[in-house]
C-alpha cells in the first residue's frame, strides 16, 4: 500500500487561490483550562489542509470554534473576508460545513432525508409554503431531491437512498455524513477524523473522495490521526500540541520537524537505553531518559525516511495518549516530558 | 438453527420434537383437524341458547339467532375456520393468509377462546354459577377450548435458546427456564414469513378493496361506539384487539398497508367519507355525541403529535392551549355570561381562538425553547396549571372579571353558519341529523385541516428540520437549521391547532369551565391523556393518535363500572404497552422501513486500525 503517486498528486495540486478561511489568534478557554491558545490558520481555496496533533491537543475544540459551536474567547474567524457569526447554523449558512468525529447522522431518517436536511440552508420554503403548497414549493423540493441524489451518486449510495441511516454499514455512514455536509454547497468543508475506524481499503476510498471534493472546488480542512493518510492528502499540515500551533508547512517539513516527533514520540537520544516499557507517570522531572521503546517495529514507514534519525519508523503512528501532560512550554521540546512507548502502536 | 449443547442426550431429544407445537402429544394432522372441527362447532354453537334467562344483558336465550356476545364469537369462529381452511391449502381461501396460516390460526383461536370464556364467566358470575348455562354455553366453551388446544399443538419452528447452566443458582436457573419458555411461547405465535407481494391488479379493483377495508373499519368503530353494556364492550375489546392481531399475523394487514400506501390520498379521503357516514348509521344523537367528543380529542392529539412526535418537544400542558381557544371563542360568542358583549361570526371566532393560542404558544415557547432537555416539559406543565388557576381567579373578586372564575362561561349559543343552525335537527336524505351530528361534521372539517397541516408540514423542509432536531440537535444546528426558530414554529403551530379545536369544543359543550382543562383527570381531554393517546397510538404517525384517542375516550366512557380504578387500570395498560410495544400501536413509517430492511447488514463498526 505504497502511496507515492498520491503524494505527488497532492503536491502538484495546490493553486493557492483566495483565502477561504482565516483564523486569527483563536483562543478558547474553559474556565481555567486553555484548550486552544492563539492559533492562526488559513485555508485557501483549492487546498486540502490537515490538522494533526496528539489526543487532547485541542483539534476538535478548534473545529468547534471555527463552526460556531463554541464562541472563541479571543481571536476571530473570517470566512472569505467576513467575520463568522457565533452560531453554528449561521456558519453553515455562510458556507462552512462539517462532519463529526463520532458520526452524528439522523439515525431514524432515510439516507435521502439526511442529505435533504443538509440542504436546509439552501432552500427557502417556509411553513406557509409547505402548508399551502405555494407555486415554488414543488420545484424547490424536486431540485433539492435531484441535488441530493447527485450527491448520493457522488459517494455511491444512490441505491440506498430509501434505507434508514442507522442501517448503513459504518464506512457508508461516514460517507453519508460527508454528503450531508456537501449538500449545503459549502466553500469549505471541515472533516473531523473521516477515516477513524476504517480499514486500509476504506481509507484509500476516503482519500479518493476527499480529492474529488477538492476538485469540486471545495476547500478541505481535515483532522486525522492516520499520518500516512494526512501526508498523502494534504497540501499543508498544521500541528497542534497542547492547544498551540507547533508548526505549519508541507508534509515533508512537518514530518522532519523534531518538535513534532518529540510531541508524538518523545525525545530521541543517541543510543537506546535498554529500559523496557518505562512507565511515564513519574517522568516529568527527569528529562528524556528513554523513549525509543522497543514497541515500534510494527509499523515501518516508507515515505518518511528523509532525514530522520534512527527512530523514524513510528513517526506516523497513533499519538501518545498523553504526551502533553504538563500544561506549559511545549515548544521547548528539549525538556518536555514525554512518555516513551505509548502502548498504542497499532498501525492504521 | 444449531443449539449449543447438541452433545447431551437431552438436547437431542429436544431437537427431535422441534417440529411439534406447544402441546406435544397431538400429532400435527390431528391438531389441524381439531382446529377446523372446533371452530366449526364454535360457529354452530353460536346459534344455540347459552343461558336460560334474559337477565344477562344481550338476551342469549334464543335458538337460531345469535345476539350480543354470540355475534362476536361467531365472527371469531368464522375467522378461525377460514384460517384453518387456508392452512389446509383449500383453494379460494389461500389469499387469506399471505404470511402463513398457522400463527394466524393460533391467534384467532385465542381470540375466540378469550371472548367465549369471558362470556361464559360473565354469565356464571352475574347469574350466580355455571348452572345458569344452557347446553349451548357449555358446548361453545368446550369447542373453543379444543380449538385452542388444537391450535397450540400445531407445529412451529422453535427459536433457539441457550440451555440452562447447571452451575447457576436455583433461582437463576428458574429465571433462565422461564425466559426460555417465554421465548418458545412467543415463537409459537410468531408469523412464519413476511407477506407475499400483492399480485398486480387493476387500480379500480384496488380502490374497491380499500373501500371494503374502510367499510369494515367503519363497521367495527360503529359497533364499538354503539355497544350498550359493559360486558359487550369488554367482549368487543377482546374480539377486536386479538382479532386484529390474528389478521395482522396472517399478513393481510401488511398487504392492506401496501395498498393504502399506494393510494394514500384516496385512502385519507375515503376515511373521511367513512367517518362522515357515521352519523347516518345512528338513529339518535346519543352516539354522535360520543363521536364528536372523540373527534375533538383526536384532533387535539394529532396537533400534539406535531409537537411531540415530529419535533420531539415534550409538552405536558397542551390542554391549556385547547382551553385558551375555547375560552377565547366563548368570550366572543355572545354568551350572556361573557363580560364582553360581542358576538363574532364563527370564522372570526375561529381566528380569535387560534390566534390567542398562537400568542400564548409563542409566549411560552420563546423563553424556554432555547433550552434543551426537560426544561420545556417543566415549563409547559407549569403553564397548564397557571392557565387553569388564572382562569379560576379572574372572576371579578380575586382578579379582573374576565372568565367568571370557577363557574365558567355558560350558555354558549349554538353556531349558525350561513343560516345553518347547528342547534337544530336537520333532515338530510331522509336521515335526521341532530345537534351533535352537526358538530360532528364541523369537527370533521377541522380535523381535515389538522390532517392536512400535519401531512404537508411533515413532508417538507420544515418537517425534516423538526425530525432532525428530534434526532440530534447539535448535528441539526451544524446542518444550518435554526433550531430555536424551527422549534418555535412547531410549538406555535401545535398550539394554534389546539386552539382551533377549542373554538368548536366551546360550542359543543355549551359551557367552558377551568375544570375541563386539567393535567390529569378521569375525563379524556386532559394533558396526560393527550400525551398518552400520542404515545399509545404511535408517535410521529398520523393514524396513531387517532386510534389512541378513540380508544382512550371510549374505554373510560364505556367501562363505567371501573369507576375510580380507571386511572389505575389505564396506568397498568400504559406500562404493559410500553414494555411490549414501545413504538405504539401503529408503528412509524420509518420504523416500518426498518422492519422491511432484511437485505441489509446491520451497522457494525468495522474495527480496523486505530
Amino acid at each position: 500500500m505504497t502511496t507515492t503517486t498520491k503524494t505527488a498528486d497532492a503536491t502538484k495540486a495546490p493553486v493557492a487561490g483566495e483565502t477561504v478561511l482565516d483564523a486569527r489568534g483563536v483562543t478558547m478557554r474553559f474556565g481555567g483550562l486553555t484548550a486552544v491558545r492563539d492559533v492562526n490558520l488559513t485555508v485557501n481555496s483549492g487546498e486540502i489542509v490537515g490538522l494533526i496533533g496528539p489526543n487532547g491537543a485541542g483539534k476538535t475544540t478548534f473545529f468547534n470554534c471555527l463552526t460556531g459551536l463554541y464562541v472563541p474567547t479571543e481571536g476571530e474567524v473570517r470566512y472569505k473576508g467576513q467575520v463568522l457569526p457565533p452560531t453554528s447554523y449561521k456558519v453553515t449558512d455562510a458556507g462552512i460545513a462539517r462532519t463529526f468525529q463520532n458520526i452524528r447522522l439522523f439515525h431514524n431518517m432515510t439516507v435521502l432525508e439526511n442529505v435533504l436536511v443538509g440542504r436546509h440552508t439552501r432552500m427557502k420554503q417556509g411553513l406557509w409554503s409547505a402548508l399551502l403548497r405555494l407555486p415554488g414549493f414543488k420545484k424547490a423540493e424536486a431540485e433539492a431531491t435531484e441535488k441530493a441524489m447527485e450527491l448520493l451518486e457522488f459517494i455511491g449510495l444512490q441505491d440506498k437512498a430509501q434505507h434508514l441511516a442507522k442501517n448503513l454499514p459504518y464506512g457508508e455512514q461516514r460517507k453519508l455524513e460527508i454528503a450531508r455536509a456537501l449538500a449545503s454547497d459549502p466553500g469549505l468543508i471541515l472533516l473531523d477524523e473521516p477515516t477513524a475506524g476504517m480499514n486500509p481499503q476504506e481509507t484509500r476510498a476516503a482519500e479518493e473522495l476527499i480529492f474529488a471534493i477538492r476538485d469540486m472546488g471545495v476547500a478541505v480542512l481535515v483532522i486525522e490521526h492516520d499520518m500516512r493518510f494526512i501526508f498523502n492528502l494534504c497540501d499543508r499540515v498544521a500541528v497542534l500540541v497542547q492547544g498551540q500551533k507547533l508548526i505549519e508547512g508541507d508534509s515533508q517539513t512537518v514530518q522532519s520537524d523534531e518538535r513534532v516527533i518529540a510531541a508524538y514520540l518523545g525525545e530521541p537520544v543517541a543510543e537506546s537505553t535498554p529500559e523496557v516499557e518505562a512507565p511515564a507517570e513519574d517522568a516529568p522531572a527527569k528529562d528524556a531518559p528513554a523513549k525509543d521503546a522497543p514497541a515500534e517495529e510494527a509499523s515501518s514507514e516508507d515515505e518518511a525516511t528523509e532525514d530522520e534519525p534512527s527512530e523514524d519508523d513510528s513517526a506516523e503512528d497513533e499519538p501518545a495518549e498523553d504526551a502533553p501532560e504538563a500544561a506549559d512550554a511545549p515548544e521547548s521540546s528539549e525538556d518536555t516530558p514525554h512518555d516513551p512507548a505509548s502502548g498504542k502502536e497499532n498501525d492504521a | 438453527m444449531t443449539t449449543i449443547s447438541e452433545n447431551t442426550q437431552a438436547a437431542s431429544v429436544a431437537k427431535r420434537d422441534e417440529a411439534t407445537g406447544l402441546i406435544g402429544f397431538l400429532p400435527a394432522k390431528a391438531a389441524r383437524a381439531l382446529v377446523l372441527g372446533g371452530s366449526v362447532l364454535t360457529v354452530a354453537s353460536c346459534f344455540l341458547a347459552w343461558t336460560w334467562t334474559p337477565t344477562f344483558p344481550g338476551d342469549l336465550t334464543y335458538y337460531g339467532s345469535p345476539a350480543g356476545l354470540q355475534l362476536q364469537v361467531l365472527v371469531l369462529g368464522l375467522l378461525t375456520a377460514l384460517f384453518a381452511l387456508s392452512s389446509y391449502g383449500v383453494k379460494g381461501t389461500r389469499w387469506l393468509t399471505p404470511a402463513g396460516a398457522d400463527a394466524a390460526v393460533k391467534v384467532a383461536a385465542l381470540a375466540a377462546f378469550g371472548t367465549t370464556w369471558y362470556t361464559v364467566a360473565a354469565i356464571s358470575i352475574s347469574l350466580g354459577g355455571p348452572v345458569n348455562l344452557e347446553p349451548g354455553g357449555a358446548i361453545v366453551a368446550f369447542a373453543t377450548l379444543i380449538t385452542l388446544l388444537g391450535a397450540l399443538a400445531l407445529p412451529f419452528e422453535r427459536p433457539s435458546v441457550h440451555p440452562v447452566d447447571p452451575e447457576d443458582t436455583g433461582w437463576d436457573q428458574f429465571k433462565h427456564r422461564a425466559g426460555n419458555g417465554w421465548t418458545a411461547f412467543k415463537g409459537a405465535f410468531a408469523a412464519t414469513g413476511t407477506a407475499r407481494k400483492l399480485p398486480p391488479m387493476h387500480s379500480s379493483v384496488e380502490i374497491l378493496i380499500i373501500t371494503g377495508i374502510l367499510a369494515v373499519a367503519l363497521g367495527v368503530f360503529t359497533y364499538g361506539v354503539g355497544t350498550e353494556y359493559d360486558e359487550l364492550f369488554l367482549g368487543f375489546l377482546i374480539t377486536a384487539g386479538v382479532g386484529f392481531a390474528a389478521i395482522n399475523k396472517s399478513g393481510l394487514m401488511q398487504q392492506a398497508t401496501q395498498l393504502t400506501k399506494k393510494h394514500q390520498n384516496l385512502t385519507i379521503a375515503g376515511a373521511f367519507t367513512a367517518a362522515a357516514l357515521f352519523p347516518f348509521t345512528q338513529t339518535d344523537d346519543q352516539y354522535a355525541t360520543l363521536g364528536v367528543y372523540i373527534l375533538i380529542f383526536a384532533t387535539v392529539a394529532l396537533g400534539l403529535n406535531i409537537v411531540v412526535g415530529l419535533a420531539g418537544l415534550l409538552d405536558l400542558g397542551y390542554v391549556a392551549f385547547l382551553g385558551v381557544g375555547a375560552y377565547a371563542a366563548a368570550l366572543v360568542s355572545g354568551a350572556p355570561t361573557s363580560p364582553f358583549g360581542v358576538h363574532f361570526p364563527f370564522w372570526a371566532a375561529v381566528l380569535v381562538g387560534a390566534g390567542a393560542s398562537l400568542v400564548f404558544g409563542v409566549l411560552i415557547g420563546a423563553p424556554t425553547l432555547r433550552l434543551r432537555g426537560d426544561y420545556l416539559a417543566i415549563v409547559t406543565l407549569g403553564f397548564g396549571e397557571i392557565f387553569r388557576i388564572a382562569v379560576m381567579n379572574t372572576d371579578g373578586t380575586s382578579g379582573p372579571d374576565i372568565t367568571n372564575g370557577s363557574n365558567g362561561i355558560a350558555s354558549i349559543p349554538n353556531l349558525n353558519i350561513f343560516g345553518f343552525d347547528f342547534g337544530a335537527e336537520h333532515a338530510i336524505a331522509g336521515f335526521t341529523i341532530g345537534r351533535f351530528a352537526n358538530y360532528f361534521f364541523l369537527m370533521l372539517l377541522i380535523m381535515a385541516v389538522v390532517v392536512l397541516v400535519f401531512r404537508r408540514s411533515g413532508d417538507s423542509r420544515i418537517g425534516r428540520a423538526w425530525v432532525a432536531i428530534r434526532e440530534d440537535e447539535t448535528a441539526a444546528l451544524a446542518m444550518g437549521i435554526n433550531g430555536f426558530r424551527v422549534k418555535l414554529i412547531a410549538f406555535a403551530l401545535g398550539a394554534s391547532l389546539a386552539g382551533l379545536a377549542g373554538t368548536v369544543q366551546a360550542h359543543v359543550t355549551y359551557t367552558v369551565t377551568p375544570e375541563q382543562y386539567l393535567f390529569a383527570g378521569p375525563i379524556p381531554p386532559n394533558s396526560a391523556f393527550l400525551l398518552a393517546a400520542v404515545v399509545l397510538g404511535g408517535m410521529g404517525t398520523m393514524s396513531g393518535p387517532l386510534v389512541g384517542a378513540s380508544l382512550l375516550f371510549l374505554i373510560p366512557n364505556k367501562l363505567q363500572f371501573m369507576g375510580e380504578y380507571q386511572l389505575f387500570a389505564f396506568g397498568v395498560a400504559l406500562i404493559l404497552l410500553m414494555r411490549f410495544r414501545p413504538e405504539g400501536m401503529i408503528a412509524n413509517r420509518r420504523n416500518q422501513l426498518e422492519f422491511h430492511e432484511n437485505d441489509e447488514t446491520p451497522a457494525t463498526p468495522v474495527k480496523a486500525g486505530a
